[in-house]
């Protein structure tokens, strides 16, 4: 990962992070200004103060949604009638296919992530806190324990935290690994114990929430840039980014580009700069589209390159930034596999809550799967469209899991259409042949043991 | 009241509600799955999609609006839906073909199909070709005891089971399992389902997943089963039933919708209990005792002259009623006998016991509460009771009271208490207060804030200590007195239940007295307070009260040192209520013994003339229920054999006899009648359902469905030729599927089916609200009815509640106190006849605690003698029973010489073994047995 912007106070998030991606320790940490907004915002500054500056900033979430944060943490009742706790949960499950930043500010610098975690939860007055992390994350997840064990020797964290009455607890939950643990609801069910089945809305999270208490979850990102900001103020946050975005944001690119990486650069930097830094395409291979956001966002196409990574901007040209971390589609792969690929998981992933998801979503994939195994009918294309509606439209499942699954397939149909001619036409495919992709039925259920057999009948 | 339009019809509904039960409240048909009416909502199925409309201008401008759910769409005035538009309905009709991508196509060997909502939906939403072209995913199925059928392969996600069984129930080993299009309703291991109340799945499950075990086995469809409404009669609750019939065998009991008592659901004991109608104990011929002792089988007119004749002229008669039996049956009984000769056929501490019960309910300033009612509390006191296996059904409400807390909470956060999933998340386990004060743990110990393990004296000592503290008359720092009077002095709406299980007055005279202080408090609540007493009969309170006065007992009886001719036992055994020497003593002054019953009990074996008795499946009663809710049970069958209703045999005999009461009794409304005019408590009984005169369009009512089928191939083992329909003098049923079953009295209401609604939850067809009362209003009189006149502060209350707490328990050296350990499945009489049941039973136990036990040096499994050779019981060691008491299994085979609050001796018997019995219990988990 290389690091472009070297001005420590135009890369706040990754400005401790080394070559060697070696974690940085409490001791780097603070020799490079580390804990200090927790030293002049605790008991220095009110909460209401820091809320403001948040709000200012016009910070916006980075988990995949872009919720103006400051807006998001107003809803939180402050002067709360019923004594008990409020709750700040670090969203670290990241598990969106492609997206890999969150881990490598994990990785890299986790006293960053928990100094931004104290000043939120002192900005909120939340006095637990919880880092819900992708089971995978196993070594983020020992340095955020050695990471905590040492701000409680410091006084960082616990009873009141540097004198200034403030309490706050602080604790890592490894999740069970499934990518729904990371919809918000779903990991607060997750986290209590229950099955991770998103929670309908109203009631938000931030009225009730975990434990049925105000609760605010956040990303790993998103909670890293709250104690600069806090710091250095809302105008110099805004300042960081390009566009009408603030601040600045980490972008990655995977696929076949020469450097797949991740970089953090000013938010509204143009799509084709993030390409530059990854040294383009590999050899041989060409770009046709890709999903700017992570596997559950619309492709953009080669025409769209000029276009700034910002929300705003990414949304109008029919995608989402989502996790800002792109998937590149080439010109030797199939966008029906591609696709597939990308449906299956979902529809693996689906909590099975609701009827669009946990049925539309394997019906999705046997179709896919027909089409690409050239047993597909011209009516296929209608099914898949039907499917797209019956699933894609937010407001028809109970959560977003089903409608971001048919953005690949919807904007993908889109672009390149020819793909599935190609296969329901010919009946196979020479960009396929090499993949040998399995069946749907013949590999998922195979070896799956206890109560609920996917044995087909 | 918001005004909503729906496609471009305007509609007046409900503030507060959902769309969905809006739409059905209206009588429009929007499908759905994941919904229940006493559950709420959670948005899983999607199958209540509507298309929602910003507003006029949206819809004007042909805005194809937006999808969302009828039932997690709360209706606000001015909002703009359509139900029926394309959007909507394609994506409906969807949802159904996604449900049934992986569902079998076998409802012709479904045992749901005929009554399955999925059917009924699929159709409704016009769902049929399938476009799916994959395998469908398959599950293995589990055992889940003798009662419940599994197949999962049915299974269509709605989440209804786990709702009900763990949220609603507090069942613990229901799971969903698994993810995606794999998720798995079942347990972690096979094994009997432990609650008490599993029996609902088979209602609950929109699909064939869980289904009745024994209608499974012995099968017939929903359509060709005849029913009629009928009353659980498995304990003093009074649930409402609804039992189906066919080859004269019951096959299977589903619930009656009462909206103030059961609701929607029914206890395992009364769903699967009424089975002992299909039991071979049933008597079907009368039977004469010859000289040898060998009964033979006589007909029924030398019966009736054999019962004559033993009632006629000077013989000294005496007759014994039953608290099981119906108020019509026990008034012709006691008319037949003359007062001073009719026992209720209690035994003594029942028969105080019960009087007790009903005049401290007659003079409480307190509200005597249906269940509905018990729902509404927001604070609790249990006395002695274990009401999940004493009066299931109460249970199950508390379970429900003690979110009234969430509820309140969720109001503060404009939360619809339908929002299911929504209030639970917020409220977590905070509850409304409960406090339990029993002899051992109990089954709702789990949702309650204390409870405390007390002998019965020390329970009743405990609710006098409340009393005080809440009229202010106590010490506040008496502990624990003091926390559980705070909890009722601050609830709006404070119940107080207690019983007669520990056979002990003084807990009921103390859960008087709190609610009686409760309703005086001096506070903004002031007058709101409940009182439920609990009977162990579906008939206990009814006979109290036909018999209010003096009346003798089965022991008083037997005191009676003179000879009796002839002694008539209606629908009673009479060696489950006494010791076996009291009954032989009374046996012995007896000539004559005349025996009216359904079953072979042992009482009916020892008589001279056995009557077969119609069940209450095939006739028709009132029974007083414990709130005082007289109900009207009908038959769902023609008797079979010769038997004949109680009442039938007693006011032929009277009749024969030229009895003057009998002069203008001719039918069975007549006794009711007469018995309401003769007992002025009872007046109200024949206002519990319509007379036999009813008629609905000028028809009677159908007890079988439209489609009922093979009227006349059912009978072709017999005759070829169709016979005509039994006519039912007696009632406004009939025996066939002509006539109307719309719109008569909720008490009248054989079946809930309704054109395009096959299933049970064509019920709110039936409803004037989702949860409200029946069209033709809420079946039952309430004749204690104290709820107009509650807030009257001058009524004289306190007149029957004794003032003066009982002396404090103490443990006396080798004498144990006997307390009880009720069973759902055993305590019940009539139930333990059910074959359904055998596996479930157990042999009767002593609990006692680890001290006592190892001063008798026994352990588990170990036999214990009691007093001079009155029992020999399995021990179980259970610390919660406190030290010098010990628990019986009561109403269990072995028990029937004990007494409830006798002190007896205990000794390890030294070469006992467990009597035989079935291997699996399905109590083991939860109550200790
Ligand atoms: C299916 C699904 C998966 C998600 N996974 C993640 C995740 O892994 N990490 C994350 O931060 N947000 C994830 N989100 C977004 C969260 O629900 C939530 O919006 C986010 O954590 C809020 O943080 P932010 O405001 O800081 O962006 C996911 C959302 C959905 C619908
Ligand atoms: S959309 Fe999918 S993941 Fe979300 S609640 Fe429904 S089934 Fe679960
Ligand atoms: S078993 Fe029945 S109630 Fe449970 S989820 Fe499946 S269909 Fe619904
Ligand atoms: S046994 Fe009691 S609680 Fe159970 S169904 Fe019958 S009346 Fe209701
Ligand atoms: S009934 Fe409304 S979503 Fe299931």
């Amino acid at each position: 990962m290389s690091t472009q912007l070297n001005d420590p106070l135009t890369r706040p998030l990754t400005k401790n992070i080394r070559e060697d991606r070696r974690p940085t320790d409490m001791a780097a940490y603070e020799a490079n200004d580390g804990y200090q907004s927790l030293h002049s915002t605790l008991g220095k500054r009110s909460p209401a103060d820091c809320l403001q500056i948040i709000k200012d900033s016009n910070l916006r979430g980075r988990g995949g949604a872009g919720f103006p944060t400051g807006m998001k943490w107003s809803f939180v009742p402050m002067e709360d009638a019923t004594p008990g706790h409020k709750y700040l949960v670090c969203n670290a499950d990241e598990m969106e296919p492609g997206t890999f930043k969150d881990r490598w500010l994990l990785e890299c610098d986790p006293h960053q992530l928990i100094e931004g975690m104290i000043i939120s939860a002192y900005t909120l007055q939340a006095d637990i806190g919880y880092i819900f992390i992708r089971s995978e994350y196993l070594l983020a997840a020992q340095l955020l324990r050695e990471a905590i064990a040492d701000c409680h020797a410091k006084g960082y964290l616990g009873d009141n935290i540097l004198g200034s009455g403030f309490n706050f607890e602080l604790h890592v939950h490894a999740s069970a690994g499934r990518y729904i643990c990371g919809e918000e609801t779903a990991l607060i069910n997750s986290l209590e114990g229950k099955r991770a089945n998103p929670r309908a809305k109203p009631p938000f999270p931030q009225v009730s929430g975990l434990w049925g208490r105000p609760t605010i979850v956040n990303n790993v990102e998103t909670l890293c840039n709250i104690h600069h900001i806090v710091q250095h103020g809302a105008q110099w946050f805004q300042n960081l980014g390009i566009g009408s975005d603030a601040g600045t944001k980490l972008y990655g690119i995977s696929g076949r580009v020469n450097k797949p990486g991740c970089w953090e650069l000013p938010i509204g930097t143009p799509i084709r700069d993030i390409f530059a830094l990854a040294g383009g395409m590999e050899q041989g291979y060409e770009l046709r589209g890709f999903l700017p956001g992570g596997g559950s966002t619309d492709f953009l196409t080669p025409e769209h390159l000029d276009l700034a990574m910002d929300y705003d901007t990414i949304g109008k040209a029919g995608s989402r930034m989502g996790t800002g971390t792109m998937i590149v589609l080439d010109d030797k792969t199939c966008a029906v596999g591609f696709v597939k690929n990308l449906v299956e998981f979902f529809a693996q992933e689906s909590c099975g809550f609701c009827t669009p998801c946990r049925d539309g979503l394997p019906w999705s994939a046997q179709v896919l799967d027909d089409i690409q195994q050239g047993r597909g009918t011209s009516e296929d294309m209608n099914t898949l469209a039907r499917q797209i509606g019956f699933i894609g439209a937010i407001g028809n499942t109970h959560c977003a899991l089903a409608p971001g699954a048919m953005e690949p397939l919807a904007s993908g149909i889109q672009y390149f259409r020819e793909d599935f001619e190609r296969h329901l036409n010919n009946g196979h495919c020479p960009l396929c042949h090499e993949h040998n992709p399995k069946g749907k039925h013949d590999s998922q259920h195979k070896g799956q043991q206890g109560v609920s057999q996917g044995v087909a009948s | 009241m918001p005004v909503i339009t729906i496609d471009n019809q305007e509609y007046s509904v409900k503030e507060g509600d959902n769309l969905l039960q809006a739409c059905l409240g209206l009588g429009l048909d929007l499908p759905y799955f994941c919904w229940h009416p006493d559950m709420g909502s959670i948005g899983a199925c999607r199958q209540c999609a509507v298309v929602q409309y910003q507003n006029t201008e949206d819809y004007r401008a042909g805005s194809r609006g937006r999808i969302v759910m009828g039932c997690m769409t709360q209706v606000t005035d001015g909002a703009i839906f359509s139900l029926n538009g394309d959007k909507a309905s394609e994506f409906r009709k969807t949802i159904v073909e996604s449900l049934m991508l992986n569902h079998p196509h076998d409802c012709p060997v479904c045992a749901e199909g005929g009554e399955c909502h999925l059917q009924d939906m699929t159709v409704m939403t016009g769902h049929r070709d399938r476009h799916y072209r994959g395998k469908k995913n398959t599950h293995r199925n589990q055992y889940l005891g003798p009662l419940i059928h599994h197949e999962m392969n049915r299974c269509i996600t709605c989440y209804r089971c786990t709702r009900y069984y763990n949220n609603y129930a507090g069942g613990k080993d229901l799971a969903a399992m698994a993810a995606h299009d794999h998720v798995y309703f079942g347990r972690h291991q096979e094994g009997v389902l432990e609650s008490e109340f599993a029996g609902n799945l088979v209602e609950v499950c929109p699909t064939g997943v869980f289904t009745d075990k024994s209608l499974v086995n012995d099968y017939s469809r929903k359509w060709d089963l005849q029913s009629a409404p009928s009353v659980c009669t498995h304990c003093a609750v009074g649930c409402n039933t609804l039992p189906g019939e066919r080859y004269g065998k019951l096959k299977r009991v589903h619930n009656r919708y009462n909206d103030e008592v059961n609701g929607y659901f029914l206890c395992d004991r009364g769903r699967f209990g009424a089975k002992f109608v299909n039991s071979d104990k049933r008597i079907n011929n009368p039977g004469l005792r010859d000289e040898h002792g060998r009964y033979n089988i006589i007909d029924p007119h030398q019966a009736l002259h054999q019962l004559v004749e033993a009632c006629q002229g000077d013989n000294n008669i005496a007759a014994i009623g039953s608290p099981r039996a119906s108020v019509e049956a026990n008034f012709l009984l006691k008319t037949l006998a003359g007062e001073q000769h009719y026992s209720p056929g209690f035994n003594a501490q029942e028969q105080s016991l019960a009087q007790l019960a009903l005049s401290l309910q007659q003079h409480s300033a307190a509200t005597i509460p249906s269940i509905k009612d018990i729902e509404c509390a927001d604070a609790i006191f249990i006395l002695g009771e274990d009401l999940t296996h004493s009066a299931p059904r109460i249970a199950l409400a508390l379970r429900q009271s003690v979110r009234n807390k969430a509820y309140a909470l969720a109001a503060e956060l404009k939360l619809q208490p339908w929002q299911d999933a929504a209030v639970r998340n917020l409220a977590q386990d905070q509850r409304s207060p409960l406090f339990v004060a029993a002899v051992t743990d109990t089954r709702l110990d789990d949702i309650a804030e204390q409870c405390h393990h007390l002998a019965p004296d020390d329970i009743a000592r405990l609710g006098y200590a409340v009393a005080e503290q809440i009229s202010g008359k106590a010490n506040a720092s008496d502990e624990p007195a003091n926390t559980i009077a705070q909890a009722l002095l601050s609830a709006q709406r404070p119940l107080i239940i207690a019983g007669s299980s520990c056979g002990n007055a003084a807990i009921m005279q103390a859960a008087a007295a709190i609610a009686d202080a409760l309703a005086l408090r001096k506070n903004e609540n002031a007058g709101n307070s409940m009182l439920c007493l609990t009977l162990p009969e579906a008939n206990s309170l009814g006979q109290a009260m036909l018999s209010p006065n003096e009346a003798p007992s089965i022991e008083a009886l037997a005191e009676r040192a003179y000879k009796i001719d002839t002694l008539i036992v209606l629908e009673n055994d009479l060696f489950r209520r006494a010791p076996a020497a009291v009954v032989d003593k009374l046996l012995q002054s007896v000539t004559t013994l005349i025996v009216l019953d359904s079953l072979e009990t042992p009482t009916l074996a020892t008589s001279q003339l056995a009557l077969p008795a119609a069940s209450v499946a095939e006739s028709e009663g009132t029974i007083v229920s414990l709130e005082g809710r007289a109900q009207r049970y009908f038959p769902v069958s023609e008797c079979q054999g010769e038997r004949r209703a109680s009442w039938a045999w007693l006011l032929a005999c009277l009749k024969e006899l030229g009895h003057p009461e009998a002069a203008n009794i001719h039918r069975f409304d007549d006794i009711t009648l007469a018995c309401s005019a003769a007992q002025p408590m009872l007046k109200g009984i024949t206002l519990a359902a319509p007379d036999h005169f009813y008629r609905n369009a000028g028809v009677k009512i159908p007890r079988q469905p439209q489609r009922y089928s093979g009227r006349t191939a059912m009978r072709a083992n017999v005759s070829v030729h169709e016979p005509k329909q039994t006519e039912d003098d007696e009632t406004a049923l009939a025996y066939t599927m002509e006539g109307l079953n719309r719109h008569q009295p909720g008490s009248l209401l054989p079946f809930v089916w309704s054109p395009g609604w096959n299933s049970n939850q064509s019920l709110h067809k039936f409803q004037t609200e989702t949860g409200g009362p029946l069209k033709g209003g809420t079946a039952g009189k309430r004749l204690l009815d104290n709820r107009q006149n509650n807030n009257n502060q001058q009524k004289n209350s306190q007149q029957a509640v004794a003032t003066t707490a009982p002396a404090a328990f103490q443990a006396s050296a080798g004498q144990w106190l006997l307390v009880p350990r009720q069973r759902i499945f055993g305590s019940d009489e009539l139930s333990s006849y059910s074959d359904n049941l055998a596996e479930l039973l157990s042999d009767a136990s002593i609990e006692i605690n680890s001290a006592d036990a190892s001063l008798l040096q026994v352990k588990n499994g170990d036999g214990l003698s009691l007093g001079e050779n009155l029992a020999c019981l399995r021990v179980v060691i259970n610390n919660t029973i406190p030290q010098g008491c010990a628990a019986y299994s009561v109403g269990i085979a072995g028990t029937f010489n004990l007494t409830l609050g006798q002190r007896v001796s205990l000794q390890k018997a030294s070469d006992w073994q467990r009597p035989k019995q079935a291997d699996v219990i399905a109590s083991d988990g939860g109550a200790h047995v």
